[in-house]
């Protein structure tokens, strides 16, 4: 009996791994499958073009928009904000309000920070539906990713590091942007990595704050759409599963692409900081 | 070298110690203020959305109540009642999570105890690569490859349906389920395996009696984050979900859950209706706030 039930869960533990990595093998490979004949330069570099054919140019450059504004304002606020909470408070009630502020922004759906992003960017700052009110949007969504990969960065800074620098005679920020902020640098950069994934896999909130438009945007102030939203438009739109697998190609690759590099980085930093 | 020249030294290198001061008092509070930052977003969100979303009720003169229970949503006949997506919402995460957390939970039991090393090695990181891939691509996989199947097999007209959404969902969270819990499982000390294999337990009764409890926590952590993309996915879910207004009494039926309602009418609701989808948009929040209470609970008491 019970070599029966040992065998059964056995069983079932292969099935479930086996049904897993299919499903999953199953997707990436019906999007390469669908959408690889698309794949060209000129998809890649070509403009839009309404009447279709076009490429996909306009909607990369809208991507690299959002993923340059939002991380030139989260990144230091981010970075700083995890200093304050590691170096600088004092454990108490202002830290645990902080601490759970950070945590409650991390659970918050994204269509709500879209919901929040087009009365207060849009309408109430009157940003309209722009890549700028977009990536103050995404700002607050990515916010709490860097604090919490740079406090865990900081964290593993050795306490001896501080003290040696300080007997040195240095002042707090001298230690801090000559010691501590230079040995905890890769652990910020790949979470600043993570952060450009979660940037470049946004949808609902970029929907709502960026707007639709498919046309190379003339400033930060122009609506336009990123490359989630046209694959999700021209499937709902126009039911062109061969056009929105070829963009998920373009994203997918971007995703492969950070994750190695996050992943080297934090190889490399693992080595350094094992010698 | 002269007395006054020490002296102005002296001076300069008060001077320089004030300034030094002056730019650590500073240098502080900017931390502080950066810090708060999250706080007043917070703050923010939570009041405009809420502000925006209580008006109808507060000034307009509409029952929450009836917002709540109501089954008719015609914005143009002034009718706001939300039943059928809170309904739709609550079968497709309980559906999602009957399906992706059994699945999740024993491939990740299987990459950390049976798969051999070389085998664990290369899943994992592919599985971990698939939690990044936008959502938005998962409903393609099921407008393209789900939807016909279910028709196929079926026979219904449309494929947008409940059922559509929970697969698609499902998929969706077992990426992240399994990353999460391969990890908590693998913490699990080495000692508490060698301890049961020594009483004679066999290893697969060792990873259900020993290895998974003692990693508990860990796997309510996986299954907490996967429902939370779950509940919160909106496009990919626009896409398989048919978005009828009706209150689903079967798998096949088309729904809306309130994600999708918020998508779908954001783009040209104004005034009311406008305001009826952010109160869609509390509904929404609370509703991920209880989940995760009752979770945190129910692993609380695991734990004791």
């Amino acid at each position: 009996m019970r070599q029966f039930k040992d065998n059964l869960f056995r069983g079932l533990l292969w099935l479930s791994a086996f049904l897993s990595v299919a499903v999953l093998v199953m997707i990436v490979g019906f999007i390469f499958y669908k959408g690889i004949g698309l794949i060209s330069f000129d998809f890649i570099f070509g403009d839009y073009s309404p009447a279709g054919g076009g490429g996909i140019w306009p909607m990369i450059v809208t991507t690299i928009y959002t993923v340059l504004i939002s991380l030139i304002i989260a990144t230091p606020i981010g970075i700083l904000a995890a200093v304050y909470l590691q170096e600088y408070a004092k454990q108490g009630r202002l830290v645990r309000l902080i601490r759970f502020a950070t945590e409650s922004l991390t659970g918050i759906p994204s269509i709500i920070y879209g919901l929040f992003g087009a009365v207060f960017f849009v309408t109430t700052l009157k940003l309209g539906m722009s890549i700028l009110a977009a990536s103050l949007t995404l700002t607050i969504i990515v916010l709490p990713v860097i604090i919490r990969t740079t406090e865990e960065a900081l964290k593993t800074v050795p306490r001896s590091y501080r003290e040696g620098s300080l007997a040195l005679g240095t002042t707090k920020l001298q230690t801090l942007y000559k010691v501590i902020l230079p040995s905890s640098m890769p652990g910020i950069l790949s979470g600043i990595i993570l952060s450009v994934g979660r940037i470049v896999g946004e949808s609902a909130a970029i929907f709502l704050t960026a707007g639709t438009v498919a046309a190379m945007p003339d400033s930060i102030l122009s609506s336009a759409r990123t490359l989630t939203v046209h694959s999700y438009l021209v499937t709902q739109e126009a039911g062109d599963i061969e056009l929105a697998a070829a963009v998920g190609i373009v994203l997918i690759v971007i995703i492969l692409a950070i994750n190695l590099s996050a992943t080297y980085i934090s190889k490399k930093f693992n080595r350094a900081t094992n010698k | 070298m002269s007395i006054p020249t020490t002296n102005k030294q002296a001076v300069e290198i008060g001077k320089a110690n004030k300034r030094k001061y002056m730019l650590e008092k500073l240098s502080s509070r900017i931390f502080l203020i950066c810090a708060l930052l999250s706080v007043i977003t917070l703050l923010l969100i939570i009041g405009f959305v809420f502000y925006k979303g209580a008006h109808p009720f507060v000034a307009g003169g509409y029952s929450f109540i009836d917002f709540i229970f109501g089954t008719d949503w015609v914005p143009s006949e002034d009718k706001f009642g939300i039943f059928p997506m809170i309904v739709a919402s609550i079968f497709a995460t309980i559906g999602a999570l009957i399906i992706g957390v059994p699945i999740g939970l024993f491939t990740a039991i299987f990459l950390a105890e049976i798969a051999s090393k070389r085998l664990a090695k290369i899943i994992s990181p592919a599985i971990q690569l698939l939690a990044g891939i936008p959502s938005v691509l998962y409903g393609v996989f099921g407008l393209a490859i789900i939807i016909p199947f279910l028709q196929n097999t079926f026979g219904l007209v449309k494929g947008q349906s409940l059922l559509a959404v929970i697969l698609v969902l499902a998929i969706m969270m077992l990426p992240t389920i399994v990353t999460v819990a391969e990890t908590a499982i693998r913490a699990v000390p080495q000692t508490y395996r060698e301890g049961s294999y020594a009483l004679g337990v066999s290893q697969i009764g060792t990873i259900f009696k020993v290895i998974v409890p003692a990693a508990k926590s860990g796997i309510m952590t996986a299954i907490v984050l996967g429902l939370g993309r779950a509940i919160g996915e909106t496009m990919a879910v626009i896409l398989v979900a048919g978005n009828s207004l009706i209150v689903p009494t079967s798998l096949t039926d088309s729904v809306r859950p309130l994600t999708t309602n918020i998508a779908l009418e954001m783009g040209y609701a104004f005034g009311t209706h406008q305001e009826m989808l952010f109160a869609t948009g509390i509904v929404l929040f609370s509703f991920i706030l209880i989940l995760n209470f009752v979770l945190a609970k129910i692993s609380a008491k695991g734990g004791n």
